[in-house]
């Protein structure tokens, strides 16, 4: 965290926010229907696996997937620099599947909606659900989240930064100004 | 994408990372994914050609691209319109990319002067065929796990080869030793400079390499003449089962294809178990993906090195 960043949840907070998001995907699965989480790379994976672990113990109990959102973009056009293409994973049949679509954090809600087209571009699932830890707001597509870890009401211009085990150290949550704020020495 | 000369190693790696990841897509039941959306790629082929016209058709449909092929015979080429002109009109239907092969080295550089659309090398006389070549590499290192420290040996008709170029540029820039072998009158000891070394006996060669690439003899780039006859040729450099004995027992064999059998190689090696020919035909459509995706992105998507 730099001199300017808010933290907002720190990591026993951040644990406490999922844990509360797990209970809430496992109490909404629908009976005698398998659950099959899928991840938006990069963080929602982490959290997806998390999240798959059932509220009792810390096995995983769900099936995960990944997917990954380049293709599905609609700015492709503007785009500075080549993309990097890390891969869609969905190690189950989407078909008929009780899924749980799971982000980070939602923003203007394009990711979700290509994270949508990508996963019905292999196949038919019976039903999709959206978890996400931040609901920054300022939403750009009419797409709302079923399940949330925390709701911010901030400007449009800042950052949202999410830290998640294992690809970051620590799990935290962190506000990120858009224009550096002047230090009151 | 004019050619692999003017790549950097960091740019090839980067666009065979992004084919790997186009792979999955051929994979899938449904093979389409939207990210070229409303995008036109023409086909502008000056030359014969089936498999890579096909692959560079399939690659932009499987991104969802609109695709049209353009046949110079049947064109106003033939009412004396120029190959620049010809371009231009083009461009102004629209076109995002421009899949050019000519017969002619340096025409698609040519192209790519006059016209702002970008332009992909399909091959340009006996110059370079860069998509080949990536494929190439791709499915050296999906083989081998790596390209760094191998050692490849072209086989045959280096001297008209576009498909040897490109493929001395990739392999040369990723870390491989390259051997170049055939007739003298096909493997000038000039291309020494390159960086490669140059050999005229295929035993001599074989036991170092960890894969082979049995260049096609381009009988339509060869005024005559060049060895006494196709029979004495297969004699000397063609792959058969005894040849494949006297190499490394995990030799990757690649051909760019058309393979004549019974002339670069044998038809039991052509399908045998060290024969990559049909992985290099999947491979190159996730290459020609990946580079359909990466071209068509605006003018910084065009100078990755800027980054």
């Amino acid at each position: 965290m730099s001199f300017d960043d808010e933290g907002v949840c720190d990591g026993v907070e951040t644990g406490g926010l999922i844990a509360a998001m797990s209970e809430q995907v496992w109490k909404g699965r629908r009976p005698g229907v398998p659950l099959r989480l899928i991840g938006v790379r990069a963080r929602g994976v982490p959290l997806a696996e998390r999240l798959a672990r059932d509220v009792s113990g810390s096995e995983q109990a769900a099936v995960v997937g990944a997917v990954d959102i380049t293709l599905y973009r609609d700015d492709l056009d503007q785009a500075n620099r080549w993309p990097v293409l890390r891969g869609t994973e969905i190690p189950f049949d989407v078909d008929g599947a009780d899924i749980v679509l799971v982000d980070d954090v939602l923003f203007t809600g394009r990711t979700i909606r290509a994270a949508i087209n990508a996963i019905c571009d292999l196949g038919r699932p019976s039903r999709i659900r959206l978890a996400v830890l931040v609901d920054r707001g300022c939403r750009e597509l009419p797409i709302q989240p079923d399940i949330v870890g925390l709701h911010l009401r901030i400007d449009r211009r800042d950052r949202v930064q999410v830290r998640l085990r294992p690809i970051d150290p620590v799990d935290e949550i962190v506000q990120i100004p858009a224009a550096p704020r002047l230090s009151q020495s | 994408m004019l050619g692999l000369e003017e790549l950097s190693r960091e740019e090839i790696l980067a666009i065979l990372d992004t084919a790997e990841s186009f792979a999955e897509i051929s994979n899938r039941s449904r093979k389409k994914v939207p990210a070229l959306q409303g995008r036109i790629v023409f086909n502008l082929f000056f030359e014969n050609s089936t498999r890579t016209r096909t692959s560079f058709s399939l690659a932009a449909k499987r991104l969802s691209a609109d695709t049209q092929d353009f046949t110079a015979s049947v064109s106003s080429l033939s009412k004396g319109e120029t190959f620049i002109d010809t371009a231009k009109n083009i461009e102004a239907m629209g076109a995002d990319v421009m899949v050019v092969r000519h017969p002619t080295p340096g025409a698609p550089h040519l192209l790519s002067q006059h016209v702002s659309s970008s332009i992909i090398n399909a091959g340009d006389g006996a110059h370079e065929h860069p998509t080949q070549g990536l494929l190439d590499l791709m499915t050296i290192r999906k083989a081998k796990g790596r390209i760094e420290g191998l050692t490849v040996g072209l086989v045959g008709d280096i001297a008209h080869s576009r498909v040897a170029r490109s493929n001395i540029w990739g392999l040369l820039k990723l870390g491989a030793k390259v051997i170049l072998c055939g007739p003298p009158t096909l493997v000038p000891k000039a291309m020494e400079r390159l960086g490669c070394e140059v050999a005229y006996r295929l035993e001599d060669v074989l036991p170092r390499c960890d894969v082979v690439n049995v260049l096609r003899i381009q009988f339509e780039r060869q005024q005559g003449g060049m060895f006494p006859s196709v029979g004495e040729y297969s004699q000397f450099y063609m792959m058969n089962q005894e040849r494949v004995r006297m190499a490394k027992p995990d030799l990757l064999l690649l051909a760019p294809g058309p393979i004549n059998r019974g002339v670069e190689l044998t038809p039991e090696v052509a399908d045998g178990p060290h024969s990559a020919i049909l992985d290099q035909v999947k491979n190159g459509l996730a290459v020609r993906m990946a580079v359909l995706y990466l071209l068509s992105g605006k003018l910084d998507a065009r100078s990755p090195a800027a980054e």
